[in-house]
């Protein structure tokens, strides 16, 4: 009876010792990486407001006009929500910058920031050829031997990636292949100097277009992995998996989203221990991805997660017209990516908190008070908080510069609105309250609009420095998506999650599988021991 | 209260601002006949 009931004991410790609370301990942000890639080329040759006049009006005012609207390198390295999305440059420090911000002059203007970089065309044209692995890309050797240089010595690209680009072809070889072998130009400073062929001849998912914006994508998320491997200061070999939440799809016509732009970009980033897969939800995808890769590192599956998303050709000088109509510099010739590296608690670093995920339900309707209300009052009235518990909002992030003269007025702050309006209504804040609201508690908008770039993501990099800093406790993000865009369904989509101040406590205390083998065959040992005692 | 009675309406709503179904929604309620409805997204 004495000897069971030693059992018992042990059997009691191994299940009570708090050391086993590991699965309940929140995951942390460790780094960020956000970069830029300067494409005034592309708004020309792939943006599809451009691609779209070509066909219906080529002829047309507005594509005569555009190319002496296109920035220089120099002019958007001091374009100031540029800086601020790279981390050289804070949004408070934008907010006090007199609008349109496309008249002032940044005084920073380095291509590297605290959280990334810009990247000129010319560079990012050897990238996209690093980053094919089916021979599509052909540059203009003249081309090559120009830029390689300065590409071998941006500050993320190593050797490994370097030894990828060939020397070219000549530049009658590429103009051939755009001519009469349907390839999609690329060009620099007007002049063609390489393109991207197609993978099939009749396969539309394959052809040289898909290709291309597939590439891009790719490659700017490439950038991006590589960014937040030196900003999160970790090894490559750390990350465990992978998550690409951007926009595309990529494919054969058996398979339109097969996938996996995770892996590839993970392959070519020398992410050797990564596994990875996609997750797609329009603008919403990057919250979406988040709130997953969150769970992948609570629950123990990984131990270190990364979240990418590449940019989009495509939207590329989308407000391109109102922007030429009112004199206005193209705004829109960025590309963006970001990514984003979950890992297990280590005291330190901001928590994502699981237990306060707002989420739109098929049930939810697109009245924009419902979204709001299941996006931000939900989740906090369910967990007892109010939208005073929470710092700082960043939903869209659009920089207003690019939308307000388009006519969609100043997303972020039309979002701050909506949420003070809600809590006026509820009694949480007072009408006199509203205006100091967005001012309070919100981030001013600064991402280039590249669809999922600038949704909730692009401030949590500023967000971790401000809870690091211990100027703030709590900070919301929200993403939301146009489903309708697909034609599937016409249901609005949106989901949110909370960032807070680390708690303190370090996953670092808890036991590992070979303790835990010890603990038992210790207390089988001990257990075996009392009962030869017993007998004799 | 039928201020659109007899009335065709064509619906052009904004993602961030109000949909395409919440206008046509209120055009039904004032009497309105919804012959094309959208929800576009610029950003």
């Amino acid at each position: 009876m004495e000897a069971r009931g030693i059992f018992r004991v042990y059997l009691f410790d191994f299940v009570i010792d708090p050391r086993f609370a590991e699965v309940e301990m929140k995951c942390v942000i460790k780094g960020t990486g956000y970069v830029l890639v300067h494409t005034p080329d592309m708004v020309i040759e792939n943006g599809t407001t451009q691609t779209t006049e070509r066909v219906v009006n080529p002829d047309s005012e507005y594509l005569k006009e555009l190319p002496s609207h296109l920035r220089t390198f120099d002019q958007v390295l001091s374009y100031w929500p540029n800086q601020v999305y790279i981390g050289n440059k804070t949004p408070d420090e934008l907010r006090d910058v007199a609008e349109p911000w496309c008249n002032e002059t940044c005084d920073v203007a380095d291509r590297y920031g605290k959280f990334g970089q810009m990247m000129p065309e010319d560079e990012f044209y050897l990238l996209l050829q690093a980053c094919d692995v089916f021979d599509l890309v052909e540059l203009d050797a003249e081309f090559v031997a120009g830029a390689k240089e300065a590409f071998a010595a941006n500050k993320v690209i190593d050797e490994t990636i370097v030894a990828r680009v060939k020397d070219g072809v000549e530049a009658s070889v590429v103009a051939d292949l755009v001519e009469n072998e349907h390839a999609e130009p690329l060009s620099f400073d007007g002049k063609l100097v390489g393109c991207v062929k197609r993978a099939h001849d009749i396969d539309v998912n394959l052809n040289a277009h898909t290709m291309l914006e597939n590439l891009v994508a790719k490659a700017s998320s490439v950038l991006a992995l590589l960014t937040v491997v030196e900003t999160a200061g970790i090894e490559k070999a750390d990350i465990e998996y992978v998550i690409d939440c951007c926009e595309e799809a990529c494919g054969d016509m058996n398979q339109r989203g097969g996938g996996n732009f995770a892996k590839a970009a993970a392959e070519i980033a020398g992410l050797a221990s990564a596994s990875g897969s996609d997750s797609r939800g329009f603008c919403a995808g990057p919250s979406h991805a988040l709130i997953e890769a969150a769970a992948l590192v609570q629950s123990g599956a990984y131990k270190c997660v990364a979240v990418t998303a590449g940019g989009c050709t495509a939207k590329l000088g989308m407000n391109g017209k109102d922007h030429v109509k009112k004199g206005l510099p193209i705004l829109e010739d960025m590309l963006g990516g970001f990514a984003v590296v979950l890992t297990a608690n280590d005291g330190v670093n901001p928590e994502i908190n699981l237990d306060i995920i707002g989420r739109h339900s098929v049930g939810t309707g697109s009245a924009p008070q419902a979204v709001i209300q299941s996006l931000v009052y939900d989740p906090l009235e369910k967990n007892g908080l109010a939208i005073t518990d929470i710092d700082r909002f960043s939903p869209e992030m659009q920089n207003p510069d690019i939308t307000k003269p388009a006519g969609a007025g100043d997303v972020p702050a039309a979002n701050y609105k909506m949420i003070a309006a809600l809590g006026v209504k509820k009694g949480a804040i007072e009408k006199a309250d509203m205006a100091n609201f967005a001012k309070e508690r919100g981030i001013t908008g600064f991402a280039p609009t590249q669809g999922h770039i600038p949704s909730g993501v692009p401030s949590i990099g500023f967000i971790r420095d401000m809870i690091l800093d211990g100027d703030i406790q709590r900070a919301m993000i929200i993403g939301k998506g146009s489903l309708f865009l697909g034609r599937l369904t016409n249901l609005f989509d949106g989901t949110s999650f909370v960032i807070q101040k680390n708690s303190g406590e370090q996953e670092a205390t808890a036991v590992n599988e070979d303790e835990i083998r010890g603990m038992v065959a210790r207390a089988m040992r001990e257990f075996a021991q009392s009962m030869l005692a017993d007998a004799e | 209260m039928s201020i659109l009675a007899n009335k065709k309406v064509v619906v052009i709503g904004d993602r961030d601002g109000v949909p395409g179904e919440a206008i046509s929604a209120c055009v039904e309620t004032a009497g309105g006949e919804v012959v094309f409805s959208s929800t576009e997204c610029f950003v």
